[in-house]
């Protein structure tokens, strides 16, 4: 491929990334936002690819399109537990 | 009026955040003007010094050990601050009351994804040991590998149950495997020592070298790579257990 097409796809990439953070951001609910989030670091991976940085690029995949949001949903799901197990206590059940 | 003074002083601050930023961008370089010395000397000299061809795991394992070193800590330290967190928290719970709005696990899995999933169990930890062991020789490394071959027992854990996941993951063989991982690179680090030469020199015969360079090249390099590799794979799958551990508790009761 030549310079100018790569410049293309890196433009292309970054107005992505800055459209997929910005969904991240403004989404409200945790979990739909763990999707985000997880759709979010593919992009960025995809960036790190194209500015020549494969290493970071496949570090990028593993973490934060697979561990960061795995970890985080595991924590949702342990907080959700507690809470309802809170509620039946409070509530004498 | 309490709120529209907030919004004044939002604006103010947001306006001269947006100066500062429109200023720090006007200056900065682009790809292109990134081409330092350090960069230049590093791609001339990986292949010739080191019989590596990756010079971003030459710089990671190698030049700047130990740097690397540090950072396979503080993924050691986090994951056992998590398991210390995660497991005060279930001891103080105490017995824990089976609980039907919770079930693991309500609908199995279908025959499709068991086959598709246990069919992409053995690739993937083949892709994972690839990815470990050719560090030195393309992009990858111990680090990347290492969670690739964590996510393969998740993989099993989608297609079956929780016991299973159990079975695989034997707790004590794993954290075992951990401490491996993240003392060897240290001890590796050591054998410097024998030569007199300082902490983490790359003293072990460089292996083929020119373009014969193969995955036993880069003399302590490789070595560093399967310990991060089991470090990494290690911590991942403790940490993962962990979180799980609490569901399969419960379906224990049911």
């Amino acid at each position: 491929m030549n310079d100018a097409a790569i410049t293309v796809l890196q433009v292309m990439t970054l107005v992505l990334v800055a459209a997929t953070g910005a969904a991240v951001v403004f989404t409200r609910q945790p979990a739909h936002q763990m999707v985000g989030v997880s759709f979010f670091g593919l992009i960025l991976a995809l960036m790190f690819l194209l500015f020549q940085a494969a290493d970071v690029a496949l570090s990028q995949i593993v973490i934060g399109a697979v561990a960061l949001p795995l970890m985080v949903m595991l924590a949702l799901g342990k907080i959700r537990r507690q809470s309802i197990e809170q509620d039946k206590k409070e509530h004498g059940e | 009026m309490k709120f529209p003074l907030r919004q004044l002083l939002f604006f103010v601050g947001a306006i001269g955040m947006a100066i500062l930023y429109a200023l720090a961008f006007a200056h900065l370089p682009g790809p292109e003007g990134l081409r330092s010395m350090y960069r230049d000397v590093i791609n001339l000299q990986t292949v010739e010094q080191r019989h590596i061809t990756d010079a971003i795991t030459a710089v990671n394992f190698d030049y700047r050990g130990f740097d690397t070193l540090g950072e396979e800590f503080i993924l050691f330290v986090s994951v056992m601050g998590a398991l210390v967190l995660l497991r005060e928290e279930k001891d103080q719970g105490g017995e824990k009351v089976p609980d039907a709005a919770w079930p693991a696990r309500s609908v199995p899995p279908g025959d499709a994804l068991r086959v598709w999933t246990l069919w992409m169990t053995g690739p993937v930890v083949l892709f994972g040991i690839y990815i470990v062991v050719h560090g030195q020789l393309t992009p990858g490394g111990g680090f990347q590998g290492g969670v690739i071959l964590a996510t393969a027992p998740l993989l099993i854990y989608i297609a079956e149950n929780l016991e299973v996941f159990k079975r695989i993951t034997s707790h004590e063989w794993i954290e075992i495997a951990e401490a491996i991982g993240a003392g060897g690179y240290a001890l590796i680090g050591l054998i410097a020592f024998f030569y007199s030469k300082p902490f983490l020199t790359n003293v072990i015969p460089l292996g083929p070298g020119g373009t014969n360079i193969n995955v036993l090249s880069g003399g302590m390099v490789p070595l560093i790579d399967l310990t991060v590799g089991l470090e990494v794979a290690a911590g991942f799958v403790v940490l993962l257990y962990a979180f799980l551990q609490e569901m399969l508790v419960k379906q224990g009761d049911q």
